[in-house]
């Protein structure tokens, strides 16, 4: 049972991390690889100021993202300005920077060594210290991220950032200033996943930053692009599918050091698949 | 008295990055008037069409209403101009409602957004019945209608069309132009457009102007233009 609240866990967190990714990337074509670098940003604002300054989680769960999404408008005032590519490229020079300092700010960051001993959430008297606590959180946190996700896909400001990624030019003709646009939406992204950051920081009780590398952001690429791109839908779907392959390859007995080796693998291998097989995904109607 | 100009363009040079385009070139159009730009490919007629729009830069004047303005297309939008660019460039996964809607960006009213999205209804019975349908899944001449009714949500003064007919089949090319001349003459929308097909533009337009080398040769009303020889040595490279 304990195991199945520690899947429910952690499908919430990529679930909000894909939901996230989906915002940005599906439903406006922002092509960023930043995904993992917010989520460490999220999970590094918890293990910091838990740890050297006594905060609580409940209260980082509302300061992260406002960090997080401040730190996304500031880089994504520049970002907004690059289009498809080249965008690409911003948003991966910015996580290999947030890397960069993760490792090398060791005050703050302890270097490679990493943070641990990061406190479970504390509420209303109850430390929610087993999954079957922390699980409450996780999807109460997820269903906020999904009822606004829908809420912006299906409002005035969704659809202009759905024509984004159709035609940003002409949707320009029409008066729209888009790179406000692509801006507001990379801020909201960014704090979504440092909500996701702060989960998974808490959860686990321990970051460091490999954990917050390409790898993960080609993850949710490929959650986002297997449930189908611009759909909210779809991102959980994807989430659903990339965080159980996992747990059957352990099932089917793969040694623990090969496991990680074959989750990259198949990884890459679906995203291939996918490509050229299904390039909408599962329930997506737009190609990349 | 001298009717005031609704737009005027004086000595105006455009181009794209370091290629000149446009050279010193002077043109108006009048209220409620349907004004044609010709010329073969490269002679720059879409250009005027963008710098007016502020898509590209340029140095010289541009009047709108007598006074001088700095064109930026959400400023123009506001003032009443409209920009129907070439090649339709309907939003394909947006419904083709979604997509009229979009063109209201500026009405942050909803319910007269939805007022003008029926009214266009009413002008395009077409877009009317299909409108749930992807846009991506219209033929090219109801894309094409579309967007020229996308155009018109802001309900403008002034309409640029940017060949309007590219790649239509002609019996949809009457059609279009067809619903040019009522658009002008219903709403006494002034009509700025760019087109190629010659024959069935002149006998809607009050006035034409012929470019060939990125300069003005020869304006006229359309039928003097058409009886004069200047299209076919402007076409045949004599200019």
């Amino acid at each position: 049972m304990e195991y199945i609240f520690h899947i429910l866990i952690l499908l919430s967190i990529y679930g909000i991390l894909a939901l996230a990714q989906n915002l940005v990337m599906g439903g406006t074509g922002l092509l960023t690889i930043a995904g993992a670098a917010f989520y460490g940003i999220g999970a590094y604002v918890a293990a910091i100021l838990a740890t050297k300054f006594g905060w609580s989680i409940m209260a980082i769960l509302l300061i992260a993202p406002i960090i997080a999404g401040l730190i996304a408008f500031l880089v994504g005032a520049s970002f907004a300005r690059f289009r498809d590519d080249y965008f690409m490229l911003a948003t991966l020079g910015f996580l290999m920077i947030f890397n960069t300092v993760a490792k090398n700010w060791e005050t703050f960051t302890n270097g490679s060594f990493g943070i641990a001993g990061i406190p479970k959430p504390y509420i209303l008297g109850f430390t929610l210290d087993m999954p079957m606590t922390f699980v409450v959180l996780a999807i109460f946190i997820l269903i906020i991220v999904v009822t606004v996700s829908y809420l912006i896909s299906r409002s005035s400001f969704g659809r202009a950032l759905n024509a984004i990624r159709e035609d940003e030019d002409a949707l320009q003709i029409f008066g729209y200033q888009t790179s406000r646009y692509k801006l507001m939406i990379f801020t909201i992204g960014a704090a979504f996943s440092a909500l996701g950051g702060v989960l998974f920081a808490s959860y686990i009780t321990f970051v460091d930053p490999n954990l917050f590398t390409v790898n993960e952001s080609i993850l949710l690429w490929a959650m986002v692009i297997l449930g189908g791109i611009g759909r909210n839908r779809g991102a959980l779907i994807g989430a659903l599918f990339l965080v159980i392959i996992p747990e059957i390859l352990r099932f089917i007995g793969f040694p623990t050091e090969f496991a990680g080796l074959m989750r990259q693998c198949i990884y890459g291998l679906l995203l291939v698949l996918l490509m050229l097989y299904q390039p909408r995904g599962i329930l997506g109607t737009y190609k990349l | 008295m001298e009717k005031e100009k609704f737009l005027e363009l004086k000595n105006m040079e455009a181009g794209y990055n370091e290629t000149k385009i446009l050279h010193d070139v002077s043109l108006f159009i009048n209220e409620g008037e349907i004004v044609a730009l010709m010329g073969p490919n490269g002679a720059g007629k879409s250009t005027i069409l963008k710098a007016i729009f502020g898509l590209i830069p340029h140095t010289g004047n541009i009047f709108y209403e007598g006074e001088k303005i700095h064109p930026a297309p959400d400023r123009l939008v506001k003032m009443g101009i409209a920009f129907v660019p070439q090649g339709r460039r309907v939003f394909n996964n947006l419904t083709v409602e979604e997509n009229l809607e979009i063109g209201g960006f500026f009405l942050n009213d909803k319910t007269e957004c939805s007022r003008r999205v029926e009214h266009l209804f009413h002008l395009f019975p077409m877009l009317h019945e299909k409108r749930r349908e992807y846009a991506g899944s219209l033929s090219g001449g109801q894309q094409q209608l579309l967007s020229i009714a996308r155009g018109l949500m802001t309900q403008p003064k002034l309409l640029l069309l940017d060949e309007p007919t590219l790649g239509l089949a002609p019996k949809v090319v009457k059609e279009i132009f067809q619903m040019i001349k009522t658009i002008n003459k219903n709403h006494k929308t002034a009509i700025m457009v760019v087109e190629h097909n010659l024959h069935s533009l002149l006998p809607i337009t009050h006035r034409a102007y012929v470019l060939a080398h990125g300069k003005i040769v020869a304006s006229d009303t359309g039928p003097v233009i058409a009886q004069s020889d200047i299209l076919e040595r402007v076409f045949m490279g004599k200019i």
